[in-house]
C-alpha cells in the first residue's frame, strides 16, 4: 500500500504555478520536462463571483503501475513505500513507460536521455524531508500526507 | 563543501527573505527563509537557479561603439570602464556642474551608496520609477496624516475584512503577504475585491466589483456617502484625531450608493450589502490604498478616498488594522548609519521643478518624467548625464519613443544593472552588476510594526566579470575626487561602519539572516495617538491645510471617465505571480510557463469586431501598433482591454523574450506628460487603442 500522498488545499492555492519550477530546480532539469502541473476549470459565477478551482497533478504512484513491469532495463521501481521511480544509472531513455502510461507521466530529460518523473523526492523524503513542491509551495496549500490504514 | 546562506531575493522588488544552500560553489537550493516564510517562495525565487546560470545578461563592462540601440559593444576591464566613466563625467561635471547629473533607481533598501554618489557629487537630481507606481498613493497619504505610503503597514493576517481596488496581491506577489490574506480567509474574514477584470485574487474574494475602468473615484465616494448615512464609522475616533468631517459629508452627500452602482455599473443592492457588512466587521476592516496606482487622472483622490475610510473605520494602531510602521527609536535603540547621511545637502534647485516651482509635491525623489521635458528645453539649467540603477525607464514608463528624444539630448548615459535592460541596449556604458546570489548589499532597516535589520549575502562568486553596487559606486566616487565619503574598501569594512553605532556585529546576521529591533509587535498606546500625524494641523485631515493653500480642492467633484470611441478600447495592464517586471521575461524557466502575452477583450465587444478566442488581433494607438493574440473572455469590462506588462522586449541578445509579445508602454502613445496633477503618478490607464482581427491570421491552408 502506498504511504504517501500529496494533497493540495484549493482554498489555498494561488495558481501561481511556483511548485512547478520548485520541482525543476530541484531536478535540475533544463527547460521541456514539468513533472507536476497545476490546472484549473474555466471560470463560473457564484454568487456574483467569477470562481474556479485549482488542481495539481504529479504522479499517481499507482498501486498496480504499469510503467514498471514494461521496463526493459528495470529502472522504473516501486518502493515498498509505494513510491514510483526511476533509477537513473539504469535507465536507457526508451520511453516504454511514458507509452504505456494512462497519463503519459514520465517525461524525457533532453539532457540526459533518460525518463525523469515525480518520485515525491524520495532522497529529501529519506532525510525527513518534504518533497520540493510542498516545502516551498508559496502559500503552504500542498501538504504531504502520510496515509495511514485504518 | 555545503554551506547555508540567509539572503533576500532579487527577482522582483519584493525581495523576500531566503535561504540559499550552496554545495561546492554552486547553488543547490533556495527557498524562502523559515524563519519568516516557512519556506515559502514563489515561481521566480526558484527561478533564480535559472538566472544563474543563464548566459543572456551582460557578462562585462560595455562601452557603446555603434548608435545608440544600434547594439555595437565592445567589452572592457573594470578598470577601463570606470575611468571611462570618470572623465566623460568630469568633463560635463567641468562645463555644466554637476547638476546635469541625473541618477535614478528602482528605490528599495539598498540604495545608499547610489544615493551617497550622486549627493557626494553635489547634484540634487536624484529621482526613481515611482511615478509609474505609488507616489499617489504616497502624496495621497501625505495629504491626510502626514506620513507616507510606507509608514502604516496593514495587519491583513488579523483583520475581519480586506477591501483591495485592483490591488491584484495574489498575483503582484509578495510571498508573506499572500499567507496572511490565506490565513485572514482560513479564519472566516472577508474580502472585497473591486477590478475592470476578474483575477486570481478576485477568486478569493467573497464579493467582487467588476467596475466600468476609470470609475475606482467614484466607488470610493459611494461608500464614504453609504458609511455616513449609515453611520457604520467610528464616530470618536474621528472626532478626536481627525478635521473636516463635516465638509466631507457634505460633500459626499450627492454620491449615493445608487448613483455609484449606476457609475461604475455594478448592482446597488450588493453596494448596500457591502456597507452592512463593513458595520459588523469594523474597526477591522483595511482599505488597501493601492501600489502601483499610476493609473488614471484622479487615481490620487481614489487613493485618498481609500485613506479616508480606513480612518472612518478608525483602523489605525490595532490588531487587524492599519500598524505605524516602527524603526529602531521606536523600540529603544540605535539605528545603523547610512553614507547620505553624512554628505552635505546639494544648495541647488531641482531640474524637475519638485520641490521649488512643484511645491505640492513631496521632495525626497521628485519625479522622473519631468526631468524628460528639462533633458529637451534645458530650463532651468541643462541636464548633460543620467545613471540608471537597476531602472529601466524604457519599460517602466510610457512612450519609450518620446523618452528616446529626450535622451538624445544627453552626453552620457549609464546603465548599471544585471541584466540588458531596454534602456541598457540604448544606453553609453553598461556596467555589470552581479546577480543578488553573487553580490552582498549593505544593512538595511525594514520598518514595521516588529522592525528588523536586514542584509544581502552573496552565495557564490560572480560567473562573469560583474560587480556589487556597493563597489561600483565607491570606485567611481574615488575617481571623481569624492572617494572621502565612502568610508570602505570591502563589504566588511561597510557594514562594520554602518552597524557601529547598534552595537552588533555582522555574526549577528549570520544565524537568521536578520535581526530584530523587537520582540513582538510594537503598538503605541492610545494617548500617544494624538502626536503622530505631521499634518499642518497634526490631525488627520480629511481637508488637507496643504492643497487648500496650494488652491487645490482636496474634495474634488467626480468627472466621468472619457467611453472609447467604437471599436476601441480602454488598455489596462497587469501582473502576474510568474513575472511581476520586464526583467524576468527571458528567464529560461519563467519564459517556459509563461512565453509572451495575450489580449484579453470581452466577449460581446470580440464578436462584433469577428475575433475569436486564439486569434492574432492589431493593437494600435497613433502610429504605433503590435499583434497579439486575443483571449476572448466574459470576465473583463468591454470598454477595455488587458494585457500583462513587461512583453515586448527588444534587446536581441535576450533570445528568449526578443520580440515576444506586446510591449504595453510602446501604445502608451502620448502619456509620458500625462500626469496626476496632485500626485504626480503618470496616468498609464488613460489611453485608448484600436483592436482588429489581424491579416496574420491564416487564411488558406496551403500546405497538406
Amino acid at each position: 500500500m502506498n504511504t504517501y500522498l500529496i494533497y493540495l488545499n484549493s482554498k489555498r492555492c494561488i495558481g501561481c504555478h511556483g511548485c512547478e519550477v520548485h520541482c525543476k530546480t530541484n531536478k535540475s532539469l533544463p527547460v521541456g520536462p514539468i513533472l507536476c502541473e497545476i490546472s484549473h476549470e474555466p471560470l463560473r459565477s457564484a454568487r456574483g463571483v467569477p470562481k474556479t478551482v485549482f488542481s495539481f497533478r504529479s504522479c499517481y504512484h499507482c498501486e498496480d503501475p504499469q510503467c514498471v513491469p514494461v521496463c526493459p532495463a528495470n529502472a522504473m521501481q516501486k518502493r515498498a513505500d509505494g513510491i514510483v521511480h526511476v533509477d537513473q544509472e539504469k535507465c536507457i531513455g526508451c520511453m516504454a513507460c511514458q507509452n504505456v502510461c494512462p497519463w503519459s507521466i514520465p517525461q524525457l530529460n533532453p539532457v540526459s536521455g533518460k525518463a525523469i518523473k515525480c518520485d515525491y523526492c524520495l532522497d529529501r523524503v529519506d532525510l525527513g524531508l518534504k518533497p520540493a513542491c510542498v516545502s516551498k509551495c508559496t502559500t503552504h496549500a500542498l501538504k504531504f500526507v502520510r496515509l495511514v490504514e485504518v | 563543501m555545503s554551506n547555508t546562506v540567509f539572503s533576500l531575493c532579487g527577482m522582483c522588488t519584493v525581495r523576500c527573505p531566503i535561504r540559499v544552500e550552496v554545495e561546492n560553489g554552486q547553488v543547490t537550493w533556495i527557498e524562502g527563509n523559515p524563519h519568516i516564510l516557512d519556506g515559502a517562495l514563489c515561481a521566480k525565487g526558484s527561478a533564480g537557479l535559472a538566472l544563474l546560470a543563464d548566459d543572456e545578461r551582460p557578462q562585462q563592462p560595455l562601452i557603446r561603439r555603434g548608435g545608440r540601440g544600434a547594439g555595437r559593444w565592445e567589452g572592457v576591464s573594470w578598470e577601463i570602464v570606470l575611468d571611462f566613466v570618470a572623465e566623460k563625467l568630469k568633463g560635463i561635471i567641468a562645463r555644466d556642474g554637476a547638476r546635469s547629473v541625473i541618477l535614478s533607481c528602482r528605490g528599495g533598501p539598498f540604495i545608499d551608496p547610489a544615493r551617497a554618489f550622486l549627493k557626494a557629487l553635489g547634484s540634487p537630481n536624484f529621482t526613481d520609477h515611482d511615478s509609474a507606481c505609488g507616489r499617489n498613493v504616497h502624496h495621497a497619504s501625505l495629504s491626510v496624516y502626514g506620513l507616507g505610503r510606507v509608514d502604516l503597514a496593514y495587519d491583513i493576517k488579523n483583520t475581519k475584512h480586506l477591501v483591495l481596488f485592483g490591488r491584484n496581491l495574489l498575483e503582484a506577489l509578495k510571498v508573506g503577504e499572500a499567507n496572511q490574506v490565506l490565513d485572514m480567509l482560513d479564519a472566516g474574514g472577508r474580502l472585497t475585491y473591486v477590478d475592470v477584470r476578474q483575477t486570481i485574487t478576485g477568486l478569493k474574494a467573497t464579493r467582487f466589483f467588476q467596475v466600468r475602468p476609470g470609475t475606482d473615484y467614484a466607488l470610493t465616494l459611494g461608500m464614504i456617502q453609504g458609511v455616513i448615512k449609515a453611520g457604520a464609522y467610528d464616530q470618536e475616533f474621528v472626532s478626536r484625531y481627525s478635521t473636516g468631517f463635516d465638509q466631507l459629508a457634505a460633500f459626499v452627500e450627492p454620491y449615493t450608493i445608487e448613483w455609484a452602482a449606476q457609475e461604475c455599473g455594478i448592482k446597488a443592492k450588493s453596494l448596500h450589502g457591502f456597507i452592512d457588512e463593513l458595520g459588523e466587521d469594523r474597526p477591522k476592516v483595511i482599505f488597501h490604498p493601492g501600489w502601483m496606482l499610476a493609473r488614471y487622472r484622479d487615481s490620487f483622490y481614489a487613493s485618498r478616498n481609500l485613506h479616508l475610510l480606513n480612518v472612518l473605520m478608525g483602523n489605525i494602531e490595532i490588531k487587524g488594522g492599519q500598524i505605524l510602521a516602527k524603526g529602531a527609536k521606536d523600540c529603544g535603540k540605535k539605528g545603523i548609519r547610512n553614507l547620505v547621511d553624512g554628505i552635505p545637502q546639494p544648495t541647488e534647485k531641482r531640474a524637475d521643478g519638485v520641490g521649488w516651482k512643484h511645491t505640492r509635491f513631496d521632495k525626497g525623489p521628485g519625479l522622473f518624467q519631468l526631468f524628460y521635458e528639462t533633458m529637451q528645453t534645458a530650463d532651468p539649467y541643462p541636464l548633460k548625464s543620467l545613471f540608471c540603477y537597476r531602472h529601466d525607464p524604457l519599460t517602466c514608463f510610457p512612450d519609450p519613443a518620446a523618452q528616446k528624444q529626450a535622451l538624445d539630448h544627453l552626453d552620457l548615459i549609464v546603465s548599471i544593472d544585471t541584466h540588458y535592460s531596454e534602456f541598457g541596449w540604448y544606453s553609453d556604458v553598461i556596467l555589470p552588476e552581479s546577480v543578488y546570489l553573487e553580490r552582498d548589499c549593505g544593512i538595511s532597516i525594514q520598518k514595521g510594526p516588529k522592525p528588523r535589520l536586514i542584509y544581502r549575502r552573496q552565495a557564490v562568486a560572480p560567473r562573469f566579470d560583474t560587480k556589487p553596487g556597493w563597489w561600483i559606486f565607491q570606485q567611481l566616487a574615488e575617481r571623481l575626487g569624492v572617494g572621502q565619503y565612502f568610508p570602505y574598501q570591502t563589504i566588511e569594512d561597510l557594514w562594520a561602519w554602518q552597524l557601529e553605532p547598534t552595537g552588533l556585529t555582522i555574526a549577528d546576521f549570520e544565524q537568521k539572516g536578520f535581526v530584530d529591533l523587537a520582540d513582538k509587535p510594537v503598538l503605541l498606546a492610545l494617548d500617544k495617538l494624538a502626536n503622530i500625524y505631521k499634518t499642518p494641523s497634526g490631525k488627520i485631515e480629511m481637508v488637507s491645510e496643504k492643497l487648500t493653500k496650494e488652491g487645490i480642492a482636496t474634495l474634488k467633484p467626480y468627472a466621468s471617465p472619457l467611453k472609447p470611441p467604437e471599436g476601441m478600447f480602454r488598455l489596462v495592464f497587469g501582473r502576474t505571480a510568474v513575472n511581476s517586471h520586464g526583467h524576468t521575461i527571458n528567464n529560461p524557466l519563467l519564459h517556459e510557463l509563461l512565453p509572451t502575452n495575450t489580449l484579453w477583450i470581452n466577449k460581446r465587444e470580440a464578436v462584433k469586431l469577428g475575433i475569436s478566442d486564439g486569434d492574432w488581433v492589431d493593437v494600435s494607438a497613433d502610429g504605433v501598433s503590435g499583434v497579439i493574440k486575443a483571449k476572448v473572455t466574459e470576465f473583463i469590462h468591454p470598454e477595455a482591454v488587458y494585457c500583462i506588462h513587461g512583453f515586448g522586449r527588444q534587446v536581441p541578445l535576450q533570445s528568449r523574450a526578443y520580440h515576444a509579445g506586446l510591449s504595453d508602454q510602446k501604445l502608451q502613445v502620448g502619456l509620458l506628460n500625462d500626469m496626476d496633477p496632485v500626485g504626480g503618478g503618470l496616468c498609464l490607464c488613460e489611453g485608448f487603442v484600436e483592436v482588429r482581427r489581424s491579416s496574420n491570421n491564416l487564411k488558406r491552408s496551403v500546405e497538406l
